[in-house]
Parts: C-alpha cells; sequence; structure tokens
C-alpha cells in the first residue's frame, strides 16, 4: 500500500513540477501577477510531495519490505539499521530519488529567498528549476521508478547492499556530492532567467554567487569524502585514480570553480558578462554529464550502475535538452548582456581572466581524457583506455602554473595595478619560496618536481599572508579590529587558497615520499617498511553481523617502540559470497601507516600490503580547507541584503 | 596602436601561446598513454605489439591459477574461448579475482607471449564484466559459429 502512496506522490510531484515549469513563465510573459507569484507555492507542494516518496522509500527500507523490488535488490534482513537507510541510494533507482529530493531541496531554498530577488526575476529561476525537475521527475519515473513490486512472489529475504558501500563513507558521500552536482542547477537557473529576463547586472551577480559558492563547497566536500572512501575502503591505498566517474565529478568542480572566480569580477566590474553565463551553462552541462557517464555504462569504470540504454538514452536527450536549449537562448540573447567596461592588462581582471582560461583549458584535458575512449571506439579504431599518466603528465604543470597565478591576483587591484608593485612584493616571495624550497629537497634529497612544487606551495603561502598583512596593516586603526573589518568573502577566499596549497602539499609528498610494499608474510614474520617495523602477530576468524572474516593483527615499531596496533580484515559476506578487504589504518598528520590483507596463499601465509603513506591526510586537510571557505564565502553579509522590503 | 587594440592582441597572444603549449602537451600524452586492448585471441594471432603496454583480458581459465610457493609471483590463463594467454603478475590480486571471472590486465607482452602485467583489475560487482572482454567473447563467440557451419556445408 505505502509504496503505491509513494509511487502516487511522486507522479504528483511531476504535475507540479511541470505547472511550475510553465504557470510563471506564462505570467512573465503575460504580466500577470497571479500566475508570477504562483511560483514559490508551487515549489513547496512539488518539494513536499518528493519528500513524502522519500521518506515512504525509507521506511521500506527500514521495515524491510522485500516485495519492492528495489528493497529486495539491494538490502537484507541482516544489514545493520544505518545501512539499511543508506542503502537507499545503493543503487541508480533509489540514488536518483535521492538526486531528485536534493534537487527539490535547492528549489525550495531558492524559493524561500524568493523575496530577496525582483519580482518579475525569482518566478523565471524557479521555473527554470521546475523545468529541471520535470526532466529529473520523468528520467524517474518512466525509467526507473523505485517503487516497483515483486508481487505475489514476495522473497524471503533481500539480495544485500554491495559490501563496498557498508560503510560510513557511503552514508555521507553520495548525498554531500548531489548536494553539489545539483547545486549548480540554482547557478544554471539564474543564468537562463537572465537570458530571458534581459537582466544581468551587478546585482545578478550578487544574487548567484553565493549559491554558487554554497554548491562548490559541498562539492568540494562530496569528492573529498570519495577521495578519503577510496583510500580506506577500496584496500590498496589510492586516493585518486582518474576513473571516468570520478572525473565526471572533477569537471563540474573545475568548472565551477572558474565560475565562482568570474561572477566575482561581474559582480564588481561588470566585465565577463555573457563568458559567466555560458560558463554556469556549462558547470550545470558537466554535471549532467556526469550523470550520464555514471548511469549510461558506456565508459568502464568501477562506479558503474548496471548499465542500461535506455537510462543513458533518456540522460543523453535530457543533456541535449537543457544544453542546446540554453545554448540557443544564449546564442539568440547573448548580445544583449555584452559588457562594455574595459579593463588593465595588469589590473585584478586580467589575472582572473588567466585563472578562467587555465581552469577551462584543465577541463577540457579531463573532458579529452574522459571521452576519447568513447571517441576512439565510435571511430571503429578499437577499444582503448586512457592511463593516469596522461592525466597526470598533462594536469600537473596546468594546475602548477594556475597556483602560481592564484596567489598573485589578490595583491592586485582592480582595473590596474602598476606593474612594479607587483614584482616588488613577488620577488621577495619568489626568493623565499625558491631558498626554503631548496633547503627541504636538500635535506631530505627530492628531486626536481618535488622542488618545483614545494616552491609553488610556499610561494603561495608566502603571497596570501602578504596579501592579508598588508590589508590589515594598511590605515590607522590597529590590527585585531582591521582584521575583523574584512569581510568574510576575503577569509573564505584566503582560506580556500591556501587550502588548495595544502593539498598540493600533501599530493606531492604523497607520491614522491611514500612507502608501499606488497610482501609475503605468516603470522610471527616481521618486515621493514621506512624506518617502521611490523610485526605480523596472528590471525584470529571473527563473526560480524552479515559476514565472517580472517582478522590479523599487526604491531607497528618505531625505534623500538610500539606505534600502533592495527586490525586488517578479509571480510566474506554470506549473502552475496563476496569478498571485501577492510584495510587498518594509523592516521597521523605527517604519515599514515596502512596495512591491508590480500589473499591467503597457504595455510599460514597471507599476501600483505604494508605501506607508509607520507602527508596523506593533507590532501583532504585542504579539501576540507576549501570547502570552509567556501561556506565562509557563502554566507558573507553583503549576500544578505533584501532588495526589496 | 589604439590601446584597446593593443590589450586584444595581448590576450590574444596569451591565449594562443597557453592554447598550443597544451595541445602540444597533450598530443605527446595521449600517445604515449594510450593503452589499447586485445583479445586472447588476437594475442596468439599475432596482431598485438610486443613490449608495448596495451590491455589484455578475458575469462580466468579454472585451475591455472599457479603460485610461485615464496614471492607474491602469480601466474593464470585467461581464455576468450577459442585462444589462451598465460598472464604473469607479482602482487596482490584484487578482491572480486576469481578462477571463471573476467578480468582485464594491463601490461606488456613478452618475447614469448607472456603477458606481464603490472596491474589486474576485476571489477567491484560480481555482476560486471567489462564491455572489452563481453565483446571479445561475443566476437569468439561468431567466429567458432562460422567456423562450424563451414565445416558443416563441406559435409
Amino acid at each position: 500500500m505505502f509504496p503505491e502512496i509513494g509511487q502516487f506522490s511522486l507522479i504528483l510531484s511531476l504535475f507540479f513540477a511541470l505547472s511550475l515549469a510553465f504557470l510563471p513563465l506564462i505570467g512573465y510573459r503575460k504580466g500577470n501577477r497571479f500566475l508570477l507569484q504562483s511560483a514559490q507555492p508551487l515549489t513547496f507542494i512539488m518539494s513536499a510531495l518528493v519528500l513524502v516518496s522519500f521518506v515512504i522509500l525509507s521506511a521500506s527500507f527500514l521495515m524491510d519490505d522485500f516485495s519492492v523490488l528495489y528493497v529486495s535488490q539491494n538490502s537484507n534482513s541482516q544489514l545493520p539499521v544505518w545501512y539499511k537507510f543508506s542503502a537507499l541510494w545503493g543503487g541508480h533507482e533509489g540514488s536518483l530519488l535521492l538526486w531528485v529530493l536534493v534537487l527539490s531541496g535547492w528549489c525550495s531554498a531558492v524559493a524561500i529567498k524568493v523575496r530577496t530577488l525582483p519580482e518579475d526575476v525569482g518566478p523565471v529561476v524557479l521555473s527554470v528549476l521546475g523545468m529541471i525537475c520535470v526532466g529529473f521527475l520523468s528520467f524517474l519515473l518512466f525509467t526507473s521508478s523505485p517503487f516497483a513490486r515483486l508481487l505475489p512472489d514476495v522473497p524471503a529475504d533481500g539480495g544485500d547492499l554491495n559490501p563496498l558501500l557498508q560503510d560510513f563513507g557511503l552514508i555521507v558521500h553520495p548525498p554531500v556530492l548531489y548536494m553539489g552536482y545539483v547545486g549548480f542547477s540554482v547557478a544554471f537557473a539564474f543564468a537562463v532567467a537572465a537570458l530571458i529576463t534581459g537582466n544581468l547586472n551587478a546585482s545578478w551577480a550578487r544574487w548567484v554567487r553565493p549559491w554558487t559558492a554554497a554548491a562548490w563547497a559541498f562539492l568540494t566536500l562530496g569528492i573529498t569524502l570519495g577521495s578519503w572512501w577510496a583510500y580506506y575502503e577500496l584496500g590498496w591505498g589510492g586516493w585518486w585514480f582518474w576513473d571516468p566517474v570520478e572525473n565526471a565529478s572533477f569537471m563540474p568542480w573545475l568548472a565551477g570553480t572558474a565560475l565562482l572566480h568570474s561572477l566575482a569580477v561581474t559582480e564588481k566590474r561588470g566585465v565577463f558578462k555573457s563568458w559567466t553565463v555560458l560558463l554556469a551553462i556549462f558547470t550545470f552541462s558537466l554535471s549532467l554529464l556526469g550523470a550520464f557517464l555514471v548511469r549510461s555504462g558506456v565508459l568502464t569504470s568501477v562506479h558503474s550502475f548496471a548499465a542500461d540504454p535506455t537510462r543513458g538514452m533518456f540522460i543523453l536527450a535530457l543533456l541535449v535538452v537543457f544544453v542546446g536549449g540554453s545554448l540557443l537562448l544564449y546564442a539568440i540573447r547573448a548580445a544583449e548582456v555584452r559588457s562594455s567596461v574595459s579593463f588593465g592588462a595588469t589590473g585584478r581582471e586580467a589575472w582572473l581572466l588567466l585563472n578562467n582560461i587555465l581552469l577551462t583549458v584543465l577541463t577540457l584535458t579531463v573532458l579529452l581524457g574522459t571521452l576519447y575512449p568513447l571517441i576512439f571506439d565510435a571511430l571503429g579504431l578499437g577499444k582503448i583506455s586512457v592511463g593516469a599518466p596522461y592525466f597526470n603528465s598533462v594536469f600537473t604543470p596546468i594546475a602548477l602554473l594556475l597556483i602560481v597565478f592564484m596567489a598573485v591576483g589578490p595583491l592586485s587591484k582592480w582595473h590596474h595595478t602598476p606593474f612594479n608593485v607587483i614584482f616588488k612584493v613577488c620577488s621577495v616571495a619568489a626568493v623565499v619560496a625558491v631558498l626554503s624550497a631548496g633547503l627541504v629537497v636538500y635535506c631530505y634529497e627530492f628531486g626536481f618536481t618535488v622542488w618545483l612544487s614545494l616552491a609553488v606551495a610556499f610561494w603561495g603561502v608566502c603571497l596570501s599572508f602578504t596579501d592579508w598583512f598588508g590589508k590589515v596593516s594598511a590605515g590607522a586603526k590597529g590590527i585585531i579590529p582591521r582584521a575583523r573589518q574584512l569581510p568574510r568573502n576575503y577569509y573564505g577566499m584566503l582560506l580556500a587558497h591556501l587550502g588548495m596549497v595544502v593539498t598540493l602539499v600533501g599530493i606531492v609528498l604523497v607520491s614522491v615520499n611514500s612507502q608501499e610494499s606488497m610482501l609475503r608474510l605468516s603470522p610471527g614474520d616481521r618486515a621493514r617498511v621506512a624506518g617502521y617495523e611490523f610485526h605480523f602477530d596472528q590471525m584470529e576468524q571473527v563473526k560480524g553481523p552479515n559476514y565472517v572474516a580472517s582478522k590479523g593483527q599487526f604491531t607497528a615499531y618505531y625505534a623500538n617502540k610500539v606505534v600502533a596496533v592495527l586490525h586488517p580484515e578479509k571480510r566474506f559476506f554470506t549473502t552475496r559470497q563476496q569478498v571485501m578487504t577492510e584495510a587498518a589504518l594509523d592516521a597521523g598528520f605527517t604519515r599514515d601507516l596502512y596495512v591491508s590483507l590480500g589473499e591467503r596463499l597457504d595455510d599460514s601465509a597471507w599476501g600483505v600490503r604494508i605501506y607508509v603513506k607520507s602527508f596523506v591526510r593533507w590532501i583532504w586537510l585542504g579539501g576540507l580547507m576549501m570547502m570552509a571557505g567556501g561556506l565562509l564565502a557563502a554566507l558573507d553579509k553583503r549576500y544578505r541584503k533584501r532588495t526589496r522590503g | 596602436m589604439h590601446p584597446v587594440r593593443k590589450k586584444r592582441l595581448l590576450v590574444i597572444t596569451v591565449l594562443v601561446l597557453i592554447l598550443s603549449a597544451v595541445v602540444g602537451l597533450v598530443m605527446y600524452a595521449l600517445q604515449q598513454n594510450i593503452n589499447l586492448f586485445f583479445s586472447p585471441s588476437q594475442i596468439v594471432m599475432g596482431e598485438a605489439p610486443r613490449n608495448t603496454n596495451i590491455r589484455a583480458g578475458g575469462m580466468v581459465v579454472k585451475g591455472s591459477v599457479t603460485r610461485h610457493s615464496d614471492t607474491l609471483a602469480v601466474a593464470f590463463d585467461v581464455t576468450d574461448f577459442q585462444h589462451k594467454v598465460t598472464i604473469e603478475y607479482r602482487g596482490i590480486l584484487p578482491d572480486l579475482f576469481r578462477e571463471g571471472q573476467g578480468i582485464v590486465a594491463l601490461g606488456r607482452l613478452n618475447e614469448e607471449g607472456v603477458f606481464e602485467a603490472t596491474e589486474v583489475l576485476a571489477k567491484h560487482d560480481e555482476k560486471y564484466m567489462p564491455p572489452e572482454v563481453s565483446e571479445a567473447l561475443k566476437n569468439a563467440q561468431s567466429s567458432m559459429d562460422e567456423n562450424h557451419a563451414s565445416t558443416q556445408s563441406t559435409y
């Protein structure tokens, strides 16, 4: 009975989404206030209906209602209760429902804030969001309903959740990632609304900035969580694989970062207007492309859902409609939003333009690497994969260049900055960076690339602090009052830029300073890795709620002192007959100890991975800093001013 | 020159410089890092290049996995049910590696026709079959059918 209500509620919400997509727009054309004002209540009703069906599906999971096909495929009565809840987004149908829920949540958030927008802009924005909802709701209803039943042959128990997904990481990673992905549809809706109404001024950029910053912060956190989860859960200690699906989330992030920066210029200086609109369209399109890559199964990836051509076709159609439609609108209307203000070659605009060029180039290189196998296959040239070395060798130099300029941008002033001022500050920072990086490289005997990367990192830190110090020490008041006066937006930027540097240091050191060994060990054996001595103490059998496991005990010594006792496991999940590696970690600020079990080789010997990962936590620490920076920027007081009573 | 034009020229020059550098970099990197897939039949027929990074894959032949007694070295055969290729690997195999399972390996073919793998991939879903492998199996199947048909017709 309840699943039918869930299904019905989804159908109803599709009707409300349809009305939302059309009525306010008609109201805008006809100048009908009633229709315009219907946007807000329509959004709320649509979102509430989606929430109802989400709650019903969660209830079906929690109550083990295996008459629902999706529940029986992804859950099991033995599953711990929190995994029963998160199993909701463990498969295609449920994760799409989560996607729609997040989308309607963003719509409601915009609807709540709609009063701060001019009377004719807000409803148009909601209307565009309504169109996106129509797209995803019909995708959900027509190709992948999560409420399909298995009647009358109700299975006694479910097929269980993929063991890989029975983990804390899966509880948080998808919702946060979707918050980011889907959040960019708000920026998209604003961009399309600007094209429709022709209203694209500084206040437009001021409305979009906090939404974009918030979506960006969520996406940053989502990617960071995903990387951390892959590191400890996949059992081989990698934190980024350039897997198509990772790239699918990374491309909108790169484009979104560019958007965030070009919005700043559009707000402050009124330039780059049409470029900003185009970027907002691209960012959203890349989110859709990501959804297509993940759910159509066209690319080989660890994340692929079971491939289904109709679903792929449906998203492809959505992609064509949204991207094609918005680009067409752009082609017709962009001339009206062209900016006419000029800017100097050394002003902050120029640095931000450079930032945008580099970020766009990065996005395109990742896009090319991701889609190349598809192009190659379509041309009949054979089945290929593009290896991680492609991405590393292309991405690294451009990203380093980007970080170099990232540090300079904030120092410059809008419109025009005397070149010698920048040169003076930068030359000091350059000397400090080169020498201190040289010192580190000399002491630890690293190579040229490490020196270069560390120099860039130190340069970034030096210039960020120089900039902050310059801002707080100018003027008559003391440093602390002035530091308090600086806007949150500025601190957000500072934090995000420093986060970038921290991540850079993490990436560099983990790739050159880590020691990884794969060994054949039996209980009682010892191994030496990067100065640590690992003793394989024993092996025992343990029983979990829905698995049995072989659990090893390793003691790590450093200078004959016990540093950590590690318990890696090899779990056998009984329902799915599937084996899972559970790595054991001793996390530290400058190093992680990582032990995971491979296969059992004979009666006592095991294949064992022992890694000492240098500075690996910094990668995610930097991600968290960037996220916090994005949130700070989104919460800046300036954005909360009301334009209308 | 007019200052506006001068600035445009500057922007365009910078753009062209960056783009040409990037295009060069991308072309070079793509050339180095494309890994073509070859099925066991293609490898046995000699279609696959030696000593170049390629990918090979198929079903792991039951009973073919042999391990070295002291190290982590392991060897196994993969098949598309037409031909077999031996893959050698030193390291820990993924959790989902099993006899009878479809896998893809990355590595080089040596002079003896043995595939020396640097990486072995088995997907994280036991229902999932790498598309390359399923296609290779399909091709092998259809050529088998053709052979069968042609032998029949001679009678």
